[in-house]
């Protein structure tokens, strides 16, 4: 395939750039701090480049790993540095690659202390998530996984809002505890199957008794990123927290690391388990679809309620991939893009009004359509983006899942469609009390419309929106022959399964 | 026994008699050359500990000299490589401060070489009697050092606490080697390793095992054994701690492993749950403990309890790949360990040492290559990935899911959880909070080396673990193959 280490570069490009900005000295503050963002944006924006040449290459024929690259790293344990993507992780790290710029881009003018620490911590995570979602050897899966944790701890805990350390050692130390179980899980796998190669491991079929254990340590791990009910209380701390590129962050991307787990690790290498399991899955994500949702509606904390509104999205997520059928799990993996643009959408705008209002609350804002017409019209986009608005990137992640669900479960499918209702309510709601209405507060009488930094990252955000709307097929196309091939891994173990329990459908 | 005294066996442990030659002549120095000595001293005291390195390093293994006394093996040369070279970077850390605190005296330079060669005995015993002789000559000589600032009460009282403490350790130790003795008519690890073999009834050399582990799990600060930890750590002079938490513990560790695994591995079965709760407790006092410390030398004692907890993990495993976990283990704690010990020495206010964990708060603003470093030592220590401290559990869990022991693997994964609370607490402290007053600057000739070698190594090991993990490996076979041909 391709001559050059292409995802090795995207990986520790980042890197590179932080270690630039690490080395840089300079008098002037001033002068410091603005080449330190430009470095950081041309970093992101040539990984960005990096990321798409990746894309373009991809070859949308195979469910083989491509443009793998492998070397000896522990070679007394077999351990390598294996990196390689299929069209499941080909998204994520667009995705990823994506939005970093867009965060360095918003956090231009709100982040005006300790601007190259700031900047060296989002590289440094750029690098690790990519990492995350390229890595096919376990152990090197599990260090990106975990030592992402540190940039973001630091990013919440020094940029963060009032409540920013405990919202830190929150989500450190709850993302610590599922992370380690997982190592275990890691460590037992290597054990039976003599291989931390994530391809091997895929095929080796474990022990069905031994699989149910494997699972609930990787479910602890997983389920507490993805989040799911009742392992979500650190979201809204978090996300409320963070500064307002943290919570994209969070929101777009650190949320698909457990959904992306569960799809890469827990349905091919535990499909019997994860047969099993899908009960319990079921029910948790349709409470957090349905608890979440009535929770969002009460909120009058802007950023908190898009954080409930997350976990509730997330909710269709697992719903999707453990249907365990092509539509499913496609609609799953298209719900993660989609949550990934629209809710990191959804935060900026808030961050915009923020900004210039330092306030949260709903109640502080009102009638800004008279003043902000510009920014009404883009929130009005990824609100209804949010709603799943056909022709919207939501509509079409939620009807496949729906349709997944309902051919695996109909009371599944039944329950999740009243979590849309809901998600309707509190989303139009919000738009409703903080976009229109008369313009009556004072202080809001002279609020700006969004400048030209701020419209550079919407339009490429909303144009996202609808391209993924109007033509799902651009990013499905590439996922289908992945999708197929996980389906019909896990397919013997679903027969096997429907057979045994009697009811499977 | 012997009527020949070949001189092939002093060739064999010639650091050992190089160590003791240079202290002895350091001695002197230091007694009958007056003036000026004191630096004389520490820098042919730091040259004779890398001389003794090399010689350990370029020295042939494999014998067993004066009868058995002395295991000369892989096993040894790597945690004499270990021992000395924490000796190496607590001594040299140790210069500033001693001059600070006008406590620039020939003695300690001379006490930590004698010390040194303590331990050198210790992980090259093979014989009860040379395990005792060594612990005690390494013992005797850190007594004096934790009393060393003597017009101190702390310091002193460190000192006092240690010795009687310890007094207590070498009796239970000495009890449990009679009683080896009794029963099993031996002294040397091989004649043990023979009776084992031959006798089915093995309760009376089974209950001095367990007085001999007893009394080194003492110096391993083991739970329940750990009282002294944090009132010696805190009252010691800062380098002396410093020195304890690398040198005497990789040395006690060594010697755990070897008489468990080498004379006492037909007891396996027993010693092994002996070593799971000793692990189990350390690791949970070791993090629950530190949460209320904000004294940051108490802080690094209970951590120091929590990490040799880990490090029992992987002898709890009782196999190859468990004593290949606690090298792994020891070396990059040695490293991580010494580092901190750096970042803590350079805590200085005024010229005088602040201790308390608040005065590092806003270091990130003040002082943010130091910052930095402390921030990667926590994060190590804490066990996040790709930092060193994490390759180090993982190794030793390795070991434990090899051997089955998932409840132990477990609790360790889940203790080290609590533990990172209060690792992360200090980078919080660091990076989160309003600056406090700056540290004196600037961090001195001495430390700066030490904490950067030690951090690099720290954030680098990842990409370049294979020598340590192929020594550690090495060693680890030789010293469980060395057993096996006569134990089984």
């Amino acid at each position: 395939m391709s001559q050059w280490p292409l995802l090795s570069l995207a990986t520790f490009l980042p890197l590179v750039g932080a270690a630039f900005v690490l080395l840089t000295r300079g008098d002037n503050e001033e002068a410091l701090a603005r080449n330190t963002r430009y470095v950081a944006l041309w970093t992101s924006f040539v990984v960005l480049v990096v990321v798409l040449l990746i894309w373009a290459a991809f070859d949308t024929t195979t469910a083989e790993f491509q443009f793998v690259e492998r070397a000896p790293w522990i070679p007394a344990f077999g351990i390598e540095f294996h990196l390689g993507i299929d069209g499941i992780s080909l998204f994520l790290i667009v995705l990823t690659a994506f939005l970093v710029p867009v965060c360095i881009l918003c956090s231009w003018d709100s982040i005006r202390t300790r601007v190259r620490e700031y900047m060296i911590a989002f590289l440094v995570m750029e690098s690790f998530i990519i990492g995350v979602f390229c890595a096919l050897d376990f152990v090197l899966f599990y260090l990106f996984f975990e030592a992402m944790l540190i940039p973001m701890f630091l990013i919440i805990g020094i940029w963060g809002g009032p409540r920013r350390i405990y919202s830190a050692f929150k989500f450190f130390l709850y993302t610590l505890v599922g992370s380690v179980l997982l190592l275990v899980a890691v460590l037992t796998m290597y054990f039976e199957a003599g291989t931390t190669s994530i391809p091997d491991l895929m095929i080796w079929g474990f022990d069905e008794d031994l699989q149910r254990w494997l699972w609930l340590a990787m479910f602890a791990s997983f389920a507490v990123k993805v989040p799911m009910w009742p392992f979500h209380t650190w979201l809204p701390d978090a996300h409320v927290e963070a500064p307002t590129a943290g919570s994209v962050i969070l929101a777009g991307i650190l949320l698909k690391m457990g959904a992306y787990g569960f799809l890469r690790f827990s349905l091919p290498m535990l499909p019997e388990a994860s047969v099993f399991f899908t009960p319990l899955v079921y029910s948790l994500s349709i409470v957090a679809i349905i608890y979440t949702s009535l929770v969002a509606l009460m909120q009058e904390d802007m950023k908190k309620l898009i954080a409930y509104s997350s976990v509730a999205h997330m909710g269709f997520v697992t719903i999707g991939l453990f249907s365990m059928n092509q539509q499913g799990i496609e609609g799953g993996l298209f719900q993660m893009l989609s949550h990934g643009v629209v809710s990191a959408a959804l935060f900026l705008v808030v961050g915009v009004v923020y900004d210039r209002m330092h306030s949260r609350l709903i109640a502080s804002y009102g009638g800004l359509v008279h003043r902000m017409p510009r920014y009404a019209l883009v929130f009005m986009v990824f609100m209804l983006a949010s709603v799943g608005l056909p022709g919207t990137s939501g509509f079409v992640g939620e009807f496949l899942v729906l349709v997944g669900a309902f051919q695996a479960n109909t009371w599944v499918a039944f329950l999740a469609t009243t979590g849309i209702v809901l998600g309707a309510a509190y989303m139009l709601w919000l738009y409703r009390r903080v976009v229109f209405g008369e313009l009556v507060k004072a202080e809001l009488k002279s609020i700006s419309d969004c400048n030209r930094r701020e419209m550079l990252f919407f339009v490429p955000l909303v144009a996202a929106v609808l391209i993924m709307g109007i033509w799902p097929e651009s990013l499905l196309d590439a996922m289908h022959v992945s999708v197929v091939n996980l389906v019909e891994q896990t397919a013997g173990a679903n027969e096997g399964a429907s057979f045994a329990m009697g009811d499977g459908g | 026994m012997m009527a020949a005294f070949p001189a092939h066996d002093l060739l064999s442990i010639l650091p050992a008699l190089w160590l003791a030659i240079a202290g002895m002549a350091l001695l002197m120095t230091g007694v009958f050359i007056s003036r000026n000595v004191s630096h004389i001293v520490f820098w042919g005291a730091v040259a004779s500990l890398v001389i003794a390195g090399f010689l350990a390093i370029v020295s042939p293994v494999g014998g067993q000299p004066f009868d058995g006394l002395l295991a000369v093996d892989a096993f040894g040369r790597f945690m004499t490589v270990l021992v000395v070279t924490g000796a190496v970077l607590a001594l040299i850390m140790a210069r500033g401060f001693m001059r600070r605190e006008s406590m620039e005296r020939f003695e300690l330079p001379v006490l930590m070489v004698l010390a040194t060669l303590g331990m050198y005995l210790m992980v090259q015993a093979n014989d009860l009697m040379t395990l005792y002789v060594g612990l005690e000559m390494q013992s005797l000589a850190l007594y004096v050092c934790a009393a060393f600032q003597q017009d101190k009460l702390r310091s002193t009282e460190a000192g006092l606490k240690y010795f009687v403490l310890g007094a207590v350790a070498s009796g239970m130790l000495l009890y449990g080697c009679s009683l080896v003795y009794g029963f099993s008519g031996s002294t040397s690890f091989h004649g043990i390793v023979a009776t084992l073999a031959a006798d089915s009834d093995s309760t009376g050399i089974l209950v001095g095992a367990v007085f001999i582990a007893a009394g080194l799990a003492f110096k391993i600060s083991a739970v329940p054994f750990h009282m002294w930890t944090p009132d010696v750590y805190e009252g010691a002079p800062t380098p002396v701690t410093a020195f304890f938490s690398a040198a005497p513990k990789m040395a006690a560790m060594a010697l755990l492993v070897r008489v468990l695994v080498d004379p006492f591995a037909a007891l396996v079965d027993q010693w092994q749950q002996i070593i799971f709760l000793l692990a189990v407790g350390s690791m949970a006092l070791g993090a629950l403990g530190a949460i209320g410390q904000r004294n940051i030398k108490r802080l690094m004692a209970y951590s120091s309890i929590g990490h040799a907890g880990f490090a029992l993990v992987g002898l709890a495993a009782g196999s190859e790949a468990g004593v290949h976990g606690v090298l792994v283990y020891l070396a990059i704690y040695l490293v991580m360990g010494l580092g901190t010990w750096g970042c803590i020495l350079a805590m200085r206010r005024d010229g005088t040492m602040v201790e308390g964990i608040d005065d590092l708060a806003g270091l990130s603003r003040s002082q943010p290559a130091l910052a930095l470093a402390l921030a990667v030592f926590m994060f190590s220590m804490a066990g996040i990935p790709p930092l060193a401290g994490f390759f180090g559990k993982f190794y030793v869990f390795l070991a434990a899911i090899d051997a089955g022991l998932y409840t132990l693997t477990v609790i360790g994964v889940l203790m080290s959880v609590v533990g990172a609370f209060y690792y992360i607490r200090i980078v919080k402290l660091m990076y989160f909070d309003d600056p406090a007053d700056a540290f004196d600057r600037p961090v001195g000739r001495d430390l700066v080396p030490v904490i950067a070698v030690t951090a690099v190594v720290t954030v680098g090991f990842f990409l370049f673990s294979d020598p340590l993990l192929d020594s550690a490996r090495n060693a680890a076979a030789t010293l469980v193959a060395g057993v096996s041909p006569t134990g089984q």
